[in-house]
């Protein structure tokens, strides 16, 4: 019984891991590669999970639904839903620095929150979509082999994008943006690419995610599971790594749902609300990566210079 | 169009709130070149330090007040001193997500420590003043003045100061600052005194006016960065008209969009200030 808990909790759990990993294979496109600081992931986190709910989900008279599409039109669908949307926010946000692109970014990710808070037509409000199925009515295990699909699609297709003359751009943009702009390439478009992608690979991740809860309201899209815990897991595997970053989506699950026994060892009384201890214990751990290493567990492998020998 | 005069007077005070908000953020943002995510949680933090003072010593709001200024500068000198001085030279971006690791490192805190129920400072209902067809509850008018005075203190500290002169140069120019012999070190101390202390008191009026929550200070986040932004950054009498024009822009709103939208107005006065004039209504200095 104990070992039979156990293995349905290790399904639950590389479930999420997979899920997660995918977000940040998304945001190491647009911040490890490019330097692109968006911290709006949760928007496109939650265009690609209520899309597919919409989408996949039976007729009700609560929200804008009855299509019944099978899951893969759900997640195609996810992907081109928000590709408009972040084309569109690539465009309006192209001109602007790291700082500025932060809270702007932000900002389009509470806006998308607040759309699908107020527009009960088509998300059903604070009730959010129940009853979306998983794909052939597999199990969580049967699930986790197309998470673990997903993620090996994702991660070959960010992996070769990396590799390929147009990731040497990106990350030539990250490093050094006058002089990639002097060599002739345009930056502007490059990084709206970058961003695109990114992003709708975000929206891949909320389309496996809505599948995977059954369930999608307001409520998972705030910052903090949304956006803060990818950036947790991108920055503490190595941002610019692609390995690093799967590898951070594992360890920082790792660490969240062992803080959860952590909090269940310590007496309610002494630290209030067992969830905000878990924040406040995440928040802490991620104060203590960056200011002990800030280039993370995979730091970024940096081709050599001209004329300096490999080692 | 009384409907709209009452709202205008909701809008000055949200905007006196934000103001108070907006100041401390620009000038953060001026000097450590950052923006501090963690500014609207430093305020949630302010007004639950009051509360704390409010219930155990029974004193009247408005006395609490500076006990909080007092805490929270000295917290926000903390955190920098812990957390943000030692990654400063690392990259900007990295100081940014530290700042948003702190945020929910202070939200929590207040979620352990106060819980995450609505609480108030004063039970009972204030009976407001009726001016013709408007009503003005006697706490608004106190935080307005109050408000008012913090900035002309802000003012003079600016202006009348040889530290207030020494903050100006350093946000206007800091390889120029550094070079003429300014104490790096302390400007950017006190620039943590200043910006902890009011955002306190913007903490503090904003639950005078509602109420206190966890989440009070984040969801002001975003409208005052609008405010900073749209006032230059680096600016803090830009700050102060920002923090204004969007309060009554969101108060305002209200007459045409649903009340729920209230955040995405500041957002997308925000967003056109950063495309057709990114350096503020008052030229900004980063």
């Amino acid at each position: 019984m104990e070992l039979a808990g156990l293995g349905a909790y290790a399904l639950f759990f590389l479930n999420l891991v997979g899920i997660y990993a995918i977000m940040a294979l998304g945001l190491n496109m647009q911040w490890g590669m490019t330097g692109q600081f968006n911290i709006g992931i949760a928007g496109f986190f939650a265009v690609g999970a209520y899309t597919t709910a919409i989408l996949t989900t039976g007729p009700s008279d609560n929200w804008l639904g009855g299509f019944n599409l099978p899951f893969l039109v759900g997640l195609v669908g996810s992907v081109l839903v928000c590709l408009p949307i972040a084309w569109a926010v690539g465009r309006i946000t192209a001109r602007l620095r790291t700082d500025y692109l932060a809270i702007a970014t932000i900002g389009i990710a509470e806006i998308i929150r607040l759309f699908f808070l107020n527009e009960g037509w088509l998300s059903n409000g604070t009730r959010g979509i129940p009853g979306i199925q998983k794909p052939f009515g597999v199990g969580n295990g049967g699930y986790l082999i197309v998470v673990a699909a997903f993620v090996g699609l994702t991660w070959l297709a960010v992996e070769i994008a990396r590799r390929s003359p147009w990731g040497r751009v990106l990350r030539a943009i990250r490093d050094n943006e006058p002089a990639t702009a002097a060599a002739g390439k345009d930056i502007a478009r490059f990084r709206l690419q970058a961003f695109v992608v990114g992003s709708c690979i975000m929206a891949l991740g909320g389309g496996l995610y809505a599948h995977f809860v059954g369930f999608v309201s307001p409520e998972a899209f705030r910052p903090l599971y949304g956006t803060f815990l990818v950036w947790v897991m991108l920055i503490a595997g190595g941002s610019g790594n692609n390995l690093g970053a799967m590898l951070g989506a594992l360890v920082v699950w790792l660490i969240w749902s062992s803080t959860e026994m952590l909090a269940g060892l310590v007496p309610t009384a002494l630290i209030g609300s067992e969830s905000a201890f878990r924040v406040f214990l995440i928040g802490i751990l991620l104060q203590i990566i960056l200011v002990s290493r800030p280039q993370g567990l995979l730091p970024e492998k940096r081709p050599p210079m001209p004329g300096e020998h490999r080692r | 169009m009384i409907e709209f005069i009452q709202l205008l007077i909701n809008g000055i005070l949200l905007g006196s709130i934000l103001a108070l908000g907006a100041v401390g953020a620009t000038m953060i943002f001026g000097v450590l070149r950052f923006a501090h995510f963690a500014h609207g949680d430093l305020m949630a933090i302010g007004a639950y330090f009051a509360l704390t003072v409010v219930t155990v010593f029974n004193l009247p709001v408005l006395a609490a007040l500076p006990v909080a200024m007092l805490l929270t500068a000295g917290l926000a000198v903390g955190i920098d001193q812990v957390v943000y001085r030692r990654i400063r030279r690392v990259q900007p971006v990295i100081l940014l997500i530290a700042s948003f690791a702190t945020a929910l490192v202070l939200r929590s805190f207040i979620q352990m420590v106060w819980g995450s129920s609505n609480q108030v400072y004063q039970t009972g209902i204030q009976l407001p003043w009726r001016i013709g067809p408007l009503t003005l509850k006697p706490d608004h008018l106190l935080i307005f003045i109050a408000a008012t005075v913090l900035v002309i203190g802000v003012h003079l500290f600016l202006t009348r100061t040889k530290m207030g002169k020494a903050m100006r140069a350093m946000s206007d120019n800091m390889n120029l600052a550094l070079v003429t012999g300014i104490p790096a070190d302390r400007v950017i101390m006190w620039t943590w005194v200043i910006g902890g202390a009011l955002a306190a008191a913007a903490g503090v009026f904003l639950g005078m006016d509602t109420r206190l929550h966890p989440v009070m200070g984040w969801t002001l986040l975003l409208p005052i960065f609008a405010a900073t932004i749209l006032g230059g950054i680096g600016r803090p009498y830009g700050a102060i008209l920002g923090g204004l024009v969007i309060g009554c822009a969101m108060e305002l709103s209200t007459l045409i969009i649903p009340g729920s939208y209230k955040p995405a107005v500041a957002f997308a006065i925000m967003v056109v200030t950063l495309i057709f004039r990114p350096q503020g209504i008052i030229k900004g200095s980063v």
